[in-house]
């Protein structure tokens, strides 16, 4: 171990990434030069305004996407496939509506190694642990339930189950609770805070709220419009857990300031 | 009106419009004296029918037979053919313009080409009833395949999943509304299918008895065929939608929730 605390080895590395969407003249750039790095166990968020390639960054960091030049590392080696060990969550739930929310929650184990191999054996184990996962988000009830029964909400908590039942090291979070009415929301602030602080995931939110951003992220990067690249890394120190209260706190509230400050000279 | 009595109404509904159709059907030929061998009135093919019930159930349960066997051959055909056109690009690409051409072409124009490979008998009828039904299936399929939410395609291979897995997990599932939807359309079009090879040339089946039937001027029997082609159609459709209810529950959901 070469680890020092003061600059620990970062389990995620971008390195002066860019991403363009197709090729030649009509090329657009999405990313440009991205460079951050995001210790293990850290909460990211990143924001910005539309259209500054935020979701891109994300499929980057997973290899859903090849950069175009710079290098995407994780685990000390440069991503060139989808990585393995995410847990993704989108706006959308994107639930499958022919199983039942366990099954949903259940998948990723049917899927990820080792636990694919074990899942037939072991199937009676992973479904108490997926039923103890709903539990924990308030679903303990609704384990038998199609997707389509339940609200939105409830879908988006399954989802974040799903997203978490393999013990993902990195999570991935695309605006999970932008579709969502702002009380629900807020709420799942709260639950998603709760299973951070127990899990210790790394996780990088992408969001357009900005109170979102600082109640969860330990540190946010403000992009610019496209072609994003980041215009300010942003560490938020607030004790936690963070508190919906907290969030009126002046403390909290000259972070948000600062950012939407940030953000609108954007459109200046 | 109440809801009970509003809900008998819609369930009535059907058999009333075919009891007025048959009755303005009989006066109609009453009153404009419609000779029989032109339009027979419906009580006289019902009587025919009857009368003759034996042989029409004969013929029909042939008809049945070989309509059922081209029906689950396009069924496998369409779903093997459907997953490799939805899951590759590539075969999608080779192939969809193939099919199109194909399905253009009018399938009594096959049935001769048929009759000197194969001749008279029960094959023609088993494979063009294949030949017309499979189309929609492949179409269907292929469509529940290649419209997967791309959400839903990186949420798998984030998991690290194999093109394999997304097809099993969800490919398929997805794919099975689609799949059970058009089953309902095949079914009629293989009616179709045998019966027009039937008729153009066979020995056997409804279309064959229906051809006699019409050479003898026996208008009321071939009426009675034709009868018991759209019962057969119905009650094999109604066979379909009935699977499809079953094993594609969730995609019916609107109803089940509301």
């Amino acid at each position: 171990m070469t680890t020092t605390a003061a600059a620990p080895d970062p389990l995620v590395e971008l390195r002066a990434v860019s991403l363009a969407y197709g090729r030649g003249d009509g090329a657009t750039l999405a990313l440009a030069d991205a460079t951050m790095s995001i210790r293990k166990g850290e909460f990211i968020a990143v924001v910005g305004p539309s259209g500054c390639g935020k979701s891109t960054l994300m499929k980057l960091v997973t290899g859903l996407l090849p950069a175009t030049s710079g290098e995407v590392i994780v685990h000390g080696e440069t991503v060139v496939r989808p990585i393995k060990g995410v847990g993704m969550a989108f706006q959308n739930p994107t639930l499958m509506p022919w199983r039942t929310t366990l099954d949903n929650v259940l998948l990723p184990l049917e899927v990820v190694e080792p636990h694919k191999r074990q899942f037939r054996a072991r199937k009676a184990e992973y479904a108490a642990k997926a039923k103890a996962l709903l539990a924990s988000v308030g679903l303990g009830d609704f384990a038998e339930k199609y997707p389509w029964q339940l609200s939105g909400g409830m879908q988006q908590r399954s989802n974040l189950c799903r997203a978490l039942i393999h013990e993902p090291e990195i999570m991935m979070l695309d605006e999970p609770f932008g579709a969502l009415d702002a009380f629900t929301r807020e709420e799942l602030w709260g639950v998603m805070q709760a299973l951070w602080l127990e899990r210790k995931f790394t996780a990088v939110l992408v969001t357009h709220d900005l109170r979102e951003a600082v109640y969860l992220a330990d540190t946010i990067y403000v992009m610019s419009r496209r072609p994003g690249r980041v215009v300010l890394k942003r560490a938020i120190d607030l004790p936690r857990p963070r508190t919906l209260a907290s969030t009126f706190d002046p403390a909290f509230v000259d972070i948000v300031h600062e950012l939407r400050d940030r953000i609108h000279q954007e459109y200046a | 009106m109440t809801d009970s009595q509003s809900r008998a109404l819609q369930t009535a509904m059907p058999w009333l419009v075919m009891a007025v159709f048959l009755v303005a059907w009989e006066l109609a030929c009453v009153g404009f004296r419609i000779q029989e061998i032109i339009l027979p009135r419906p009580s006289k093919v019902m009587i025919v029918a009857i009368e003759r019930f034996d042989i029409l159930l004969r013929f029909c349960l042939e008809t049945l037979w070989t309509t059922m066997l081209g029906f689950l051959l396009a069924i496998v055909g369409g779903l093997v053919l459907g997953l490799a056109v939805g899951a590759s690009p590539f075969v999608y690409a080779g192939l969809y313009p193939l099919l199109i051409a194909f399905n253009a072409i009018p399938k009594v124009a096959i049935v001769p080409i048929l009759m000197i490979w194969l001749g008279v008998g029960a094959t023609p009828a088993v494979i063009t009833a294949f030949v017309i039904s499979f189309f929609p299936i492949v179409v269907n399929v292929a469509t529940g395949l290649a419209t997967i939410e791309p959400e839903m395609r990186d949420v798998m291979r984030s998991l690290g999943a194999t093109r394999y897995e997304i097809l099993t997990k969800v490919g398929i599932p997805r794919a099975m509304p689609y799949l059970f939807g058009s089953l309902k359309i095949a079914i009629t079009l293989a009616f179709i299918g045998s019966v027009i090879s039937e008729t153009v040339g066979g020995n056997r089946g409804i279309g064959f008895l229906m051809l006699s039937a019409g050479a003898r001027n026996d208008a009321p029997t071939t009426f009675a065929g034709l009868f018991a082609i759209a019962i057969m159609g119905i009650l094999m459709y109604a066979v379909c939608a009935m699977v499809e209810r079953r094993m594609t529950r969730w995609a019916f959901r609107g109803e089940m929730v509301g």
